[in-house]
């Protein structure tokens, strides 16, 4: 069964095709007056198999983000404009039908969640129904889905999903409760891939488990994206982890975009203030134990946002423009790979801070300043 | 169970007498629940700590691994089964008096800033409910403190903060007020549990950092328990490496981080985030922390030791040196002598 899509889909890294296209997406918090903006203008594209990474503090947007791709949004959050376009992929290599997630009705809905997309909640001891069998928990979603697979194809097919999270089967009739955080934690990935999706949304998977445990399904999840070759987005605040594990990374501050690179290129040569201060914030395993200052201050609540740029007054390089215009997600000209940043210190004749101007990884450039002076010729 | 008759003293190594030493704690929580009566759970196994005053010791464990029961240990706020605990060298006392001198020198800072304040009282409050506790400072004097107590966690300016209601604060500023408090009254020790794991990634730093200038500037003795062992590494000047309830390696931070010899302290180090590793790491000893009230014969984590010999099945190993001034509870240390002598 796995090995279907495994055949079409094996190249992760395929850069041509889009299974999610972002476009401004903007999410709000109540209506009216009392509305507060947590979601403001996201795009993003999200190609087949590929892991993007959503990093950003808490308040900054990210679930929110997911939320809304989902179309899970509760009131009162309200999605107050945008597209989200899917395109479903009813064969392996069948037609591609692009359907925008945010005008679909429910009947529509019905017909892609789980089935084309399913998410992987924060908390498995909330999103797994205490009172049921593990057993019951996961031939339920075949059973709306596939209605004409008999009663033992589902068990067996539970079966099966057990054992690709490394769970024997006599877990089976367990209840969450008899379970390990870990152990539970599986199971909801394990679920989430019962229908083989193209696309699996994560949000803080596991954040609440130990390093050991957090590792041991990670590398069991890597492993199952290389066989079935789903796409996954993947939220934590913990941007060291995403920097080994994510293709691409999306920084998120104060419900905004602030910079989309490839991960390689994001550690190597972080381009926004933010990235850099983010990277900066997690003491290394390794060397010299240097004292690391972390970011001054704290994010801005979504009732007080600051004009201009929203990381301004956290900023070590702001300038006069920041605090009065906003800087939007622009492509930097000259980049190896695609890459975005919303930084002011990147329009224009101005030459970055050092730390923020490195040459990505693997260019032949020399230093940052060097770099900018060949963009500009070039552009 | 078999028991070194020279239990190792964890902690950093200083002349003279430790702020705070402990000696031989053992915690067991008896369960009460019907048919588990007269069972125990084995939180904490036989653990000496001396803390000396101008250092951080960094306790490191995954959850289970009795890092907090320690800590509450310390604070003298849980009773040990067996062992006591020396403050300046001298033996706690168990009378009221002696007790209260005790929380004013020791004090535990909690991990989550937005429950270990009171939400319908101000910072002001906060600060000032210590200082009347256990000084005799009042009107302008008490005042004058508390705005003194706020500025010296950068909390600036003092007076505006005083003011001001816990919803207010960010929540890198409540872990600041917490700590405030905790330094109202003076105390030579800081226990710190967990403290940044609730906050912002980007204001962990600063709160470390305020623990940094801590030890310098106050002379305090600080125990910072925690299950990020990259954070350990860059505040403390000890690691103390716990699984199940026993200490299973200590020694000097860097030193802990770049040569592990116990098998757990390498799994927990493997399975870390770290963006500057090349490849993937391999995990060596899957598995889970087994359960405390029934915890393995022997080195207790055997069962998912990928190196485990017939010995550690049958008998704790004890602490055995791995270093400067690093010690590592492992059969594998143990001379071959005495493995072959085990073994015949």
């Amino acid at each position: 069964m796995s090995a279907r899509v495994t055949d079409t889909d094996a190249a992760p890294r395929s850069p041509a095709e889009a299974v999610l296209d972002v476009r401004g997406l903007c999410v709000d918090y109540g209506v009216g007056r009392d509305a507060v903006r947590a979601v403001t203008d996201v795009s993003f594209t999200l190609r087949r198999g590929e892991v993007l990474g959503l990093a950003g503090e808490s308040g900054s947007g990210k679930s929110t983000l997911a939320y809304a791709i989902t179309r899970l949004l509760r009131a009162p959050g309200v999605i107050t404009g945008g597209e989200v376009f899917f395109h479903q992929r009813s064969a392996p290599g069948g037609p591609v039908r692009k359907v925008d997630l945010l005008e679909a009705d429910a009947r529509e809905l019905a017909g892609i969640r789980w089935v084309d997309l399913s998410m992987v909640f924060q908390s498995a001891m909330h999103a797994l129904n205490p009172v049921a069998r593990i057993e019951s928990q996961l031939t339920d979603v075949l059973k709306r889905h596939r209605p004409d697979m008999a009663a033992a194809d589902r068990r067996a097919r539970a079966v099966e999903l057990l054992g690709m999270v490394g769970i024997t089967a006599d877990r089976l009739r367990a209840y969450p409760h008899e379970l390990s955080g870990g152990m539970r934690q599986r199971v909801m990935i394990a679920m989430a891939l019962a229908l083989e999706p193209s696309l699996v949304l994560m949000d803080e998977p596991t954040t609440a488990l130990d390093v050991v445990t957090q590792r041991e399904i990670l590398d069991e999840l890597m492993q199952l994206r290389e066989r079935l070759g789903f796409a996954v987005i993947f939220i934590t605040h913990d941007l060291s982890l995403l920097l080994e594990l994510a293709d691409t990374i999306a920084i998120m501050y104060a419900g905004r975009l602030v910079e989309l690179a490839a991960a390689t290129d994001l550690a190597a040569a972080p381009r926004h203030p933010y990235s850099l201060g983010l990277l900066s914030s997690f003491p290394a395993l390794h060397g010299e134990r240097v004292k690391m200052t972390g970011i001054p201050g704290a994010p801005p609540s979504l009732r007080t946002m600051p004009d201009g740029c929203k990381f301004h007054p956290r900023c070590p390089h702001a300038f006069e423009r920041c605090s009065a215009e906003e800087p939007s997600l622009l492509a930097l000209p000259g980049s190896r790979t695609r890459r975005t940043v919303s930084c002011w210190l990147h329009v224009g004749d101005r030459v970055p801070p050092e730390a923020l101007g490195r040459p990505d990884p693997g260019t032949d450039a020399g230093a940052g300043h060097t770099q900018d002076v060949a963009i500009g010729g070039h552009s | 169970m078999t028991e070194t008759s020279t239990a190792v003293v964890h902690g950093p190594k200083r002349e003279g007498v430790p702020a705070l030493e402990a000696r031989r704690l053992t915690k067991h929580f008896p369960l009460t629940s019907l048919g588990e009566r007269g069972r125990v759970v084995h939180a904490v196994e036989d653990v000496s700590l001396a803390l000396p005053e101008k250092t951080v010791t960094a306790v490191v464990g995954e959850s289970g691994s009795g890092k907090s029961t320690l800590a509450r240990l310390l604070t003298g706020l849980i009773k040990p089964t067996s062992g006591e605990l020396l403050l300046d060298g001298s033996p706690v006392g168990t009378s009221a008096r002696e007790r209260r001198a005790y929380t004013s020198d020791v004090h535990l800072v909690l991990q989550d800033p937005f429950s270990s304040l009171n939400a319908a009282h101000s910072v002001k409050y906060h600060i000032e409910r210590p200082l009347k506790l256990h000084t005799k400072l009042r009107g302008a004097e008490l005042e004058a403190k508390t705005v003194e107590l706020l500025e010296r966690v950068s909390l600036h300016p003092g007076t505006d903060f005083a003011a001001k209601f816990p919803h207010e604060l960010s929540g890198g500023q409540r872990q600041r007020v917490a700590i405030a408090r905790g330094l109202a009254v003076g105390p030579r020790v800081l226990l710190a549990d967990e403290p940044v794991s609730m906050l912002d990634v980007s204001i962990r730093l600063g709160v470390l950092n305020l623990f940094d200038e801590l030890r310098e500037n106050e002379n305090l003795a600080i125990l910072y328990v925690t299950h990020d062992i990259a954070s350990a590494r860059y505040l403390a000047d000890t690691i103390v490496v716990m699984y199940a309830g026993e200490v299973v390696e200590s020694g000097p931070a860097t030193q802990i981080t770049d040569s592990p010899q116990h098998p757990y302290t390498q799994l927990l180090l493997s399975a870390a985030p770290d963006p500057s590793r090349g490849q993937a790491p391999v995990l060596r000893g899957k598995g889970s922390p087994p359960s405390l009230v029934t915890p393995p014969t022997g080195c207790r984590f055997h069962p998912r030791c990928p190196f485990a010999m017939p010995v550690c099945e049958e008998r704790t190993p004890p602490p055995l040196p791995a270093g400067a001034d690093q010690v590592a509870a492992c059969w594998l240390l143990a001379p071959p002598t005495a493995e072959a002598a085990s073994a015949g």
